[in-house]
């Protein structure tokens, strides 16, 4: 097959979708990924990354636009596309009833492959994934992270050129998801373009060469992790309050002073961005003395993905980590 | 030819499951153990009415009835597969895979047949144990079984639709309950057509289990009438063939919802 350098392996345009009676799940979301490297669509549960996962990769159907992987229509091709994709589902899809070698021999048999050439497949998705003595136990003996990991041995099992990830390490602990998070970079590096969804941003930050922010159907931001921390001028000043309900009228007091845009509420907390966030804490400190509002805290920092995030979305970013935490 | 691999690896994952628990089989046994042994029993009188053919014993002609009742009760759980299979985005992933849909809904079906089959082997044992007679021998019973099985593959096929539909296995419990038993009673499975009220007799024309059952009997006679036969296998064959395309176009209306 020929290099086309320069045309993406995944491209959505104006990609629209609709449940009803009334759920608008797509407003026109675009995107475009490049041969070899991974992107990551980030956003909160119902943003749409899902939806758009489904699109792409041939499961769902849009109610407007148009969608290309791998260089064939989603709509038009759609078993040309399932020929060259790898999906990795949000839910793990792993039948209880058979063993880890078992899933990869049908996953591969359904992609034609047979014989020595899937026995030894099989052997080399098992031995990169470290499940190789497992291979032979029932699936329903496994843990967690292990099936999240023969999902994705089997979606790579008949060597796709495209591969999709929809929340890989959700519900995962730390320790498997570092482990996952080692073994998709390394497919980059063997030259496949991963679409990865997450409502991480530390997994988006660490593996994504670019990064979509998605909200409510459509992209609300798109570039490179720096890229989009750069964009966003100088540095955020936290400030946390005593008693959420000063927060109205410490926004005020902030918004007053120079140099400092509309503070964006959470609570009793309060974020704003300047140019000169250092020198100018204590200014805000007197301010807010001035006018008797009481202040637990004051942070400093460099913009991170979070606050972008937030600039994009005027929602702080609160993932699901109740499965992790505790 | 792809399609026909892709339903042999579909049945295939379907099989192995059912070899790892073959107490499953065992299971659906029970019930029709109990109607050749409580049922047969309580109603051998019957055969003397007159109306019955007078050769045969009422567990002769129970046999048929019990077997097709039981290919339709034991493959209208199919459904139960794909809800669970659902449940756990088997599905889903297959769909992003160039399997043909078919296959998905072929392979589940020949499994269920498979299944069916051994119980068939098993029950017409027990039926020879308890003194029943099969004259039309190795071949009649096998085209009776062949009988059965098309009935379950179009009941097994009916079951996979409205579980993609409905997605609940509750959906499954109730076509299982509302289907089975009036379609075995419309039927000439316990009682010939003759000595049954017209209305029933007139139902039961309509009725493919009626079709199993008495192209099924047909064939276990000592000499069967095979124009008897062959146009009732043809029509089950064409539900059959028709029940499964429909359950394979269920996948567009699930895809559409999801």
């Amino acid at each position: 097959m020929t290099e086309r350098h320069g045309s993406p392996s995944i491209e959505a345009t104006g990609l629209v979708k609709r449940y009803p009676p009334d759920v608008l799940a797509l407003d026109g979301l675009s995107l475009s990924v490049a041969p070899g490297s991974i992107f990551g669509l980030l956003g909160p549960n119902g943003a749409g990354k899902s939806t758009t996962v489904k699109i792409l990769t041939t499961l769902a159907r849009p109610d407007g636009g148009t969608a290309r992987v791998a260089g064939h229509d989603v709509l038009r091709h759609p078993d040309r596309v399932r020929r060259a994709i790898g999906v990795v589902g949000q839910r793990s899809a792993t039948d209880q009833g058979a063993t880890g070698r078992e899933h990869l021999a049908l996953q591969g048999r359904l992609f034609g492959l047979s014989g020595a050439a899937l026995r030894s497949r099989s052997e080399e998705l098992l031995a990169a994934f470290d499940l190789a003595d497992a291979a032979d136990r029932l699936v329903s003996t496994w843990s967690g992270g292990m099936r999240r990991k023969l999902d994705v041995a089997m979606g790579l099992v008949h060597r796709p050129t495209s591969l999709f990830l929809d929340e890989p390490t959700t519900g995962l602990d730390p320790e498997a998801r570092h482990e996952l998070w080692r073994e998709i970079a390394a497919l980059s590096r063997d030259g496949v373009t991963v679409l990865l969804t997450t409502h991480y941003l530390e997994e988006a930050e660490r593996l994504a060469a670019r990064v979509a922010i998605v909200d409510h159907g459509r992209v609300v931001a798109e570039g490179t992790p720096d890229g989009l921390k750069a964009e966003l001028r100088g540095d955020a000043v936290h400030v946390e309050l005593r008693s959420p309900s000063d927060a109205p009228g410490a926004a005020a007091v902030i918004e007053r002073l120079n140099g400092f845009g509309r503070p964006a509420l959470d609570g009793g907390r309060l974020s704003a961005r300047t140019d000169h966030a250092a020198s100018s804490v204590p200014a805000i400190l007197t301010a807010l003395d001035g006018a008797g509002i009481a202040v637990a805290a004051v942070t400093v920092a460099r913009p991170s993905l979070d606050d972008v995030y937030f600039s994009h979305t005027g929602r702080a970013y609160r993932p699901e980590t109740a499965e992790v935490s505790r | 030819m792809t399609a026909l691999a892709q339903t042999s690896h579909v049945a295939g994952r379907h099989l192995r499951w059912f070899i790892r628990q073959p107490w499953f089989v065992g299971s659906a046994l029970i019930q029709p153990i109990i109607w050749l042994l409580l049922f047969g029993a309580l109603f051998q009188n019957v055969a003397r009415i007159p109306g019955f053919s007078t050769s045969a014993t009422y567990l002769d002609y129970l046999v048929p009835g019990v077997l097709v009742m039981t290919a339709l009760f034991s493959c209208g759980w199919s459904g139960m597969s794909i809800v669970e299979d659902l449940d756990r985005a088997i599905i889903d992933r297959l769909l992003t895979t160039p399997i043909h849909r078919t296959a998905i809904i072929a392979g589940l079906n020949v499994y269920e047949l498979v299944a069916f089959g051994i119980q068939a082997a098993i029950i017409g044992g027990l039926a020879l144990l308890l003194g029943a007679r099969f004259e039309g021998g190795v071949l009649g019973y096998a085209a009776l079984t062949a009988c059965a099985m098309l009935v379950g593959a179009t009941v097994a096929a009916f079951s996979d639709a409205l579980a993609l539909v409905l997605r609940t296995r509750e959906s499954v419990i109730g076509i299982n309950t509302l289907l089975t038993l009036p379609l075995t009673f419309l039927s000439a499975a316990f009682m010939p057509l003759a000595l049954a009220p017209d209305w029933i007799a007139t139902a039961a024309r309509f009725n493919p289990v009626n079709w199993a059952v008495e192209a099924g009997r047909e064939a276990l006679m000592a000499n069967p009438d095979w124009s008897f036969v062959a146009p009732r296998l043809v029509g089950l064959a064409i539900l059959a063939i028709l029940a499964t395309a429909w359950a394979t176009s269920t996948f567009r209306a699930y895809q559409r919802s999801i």
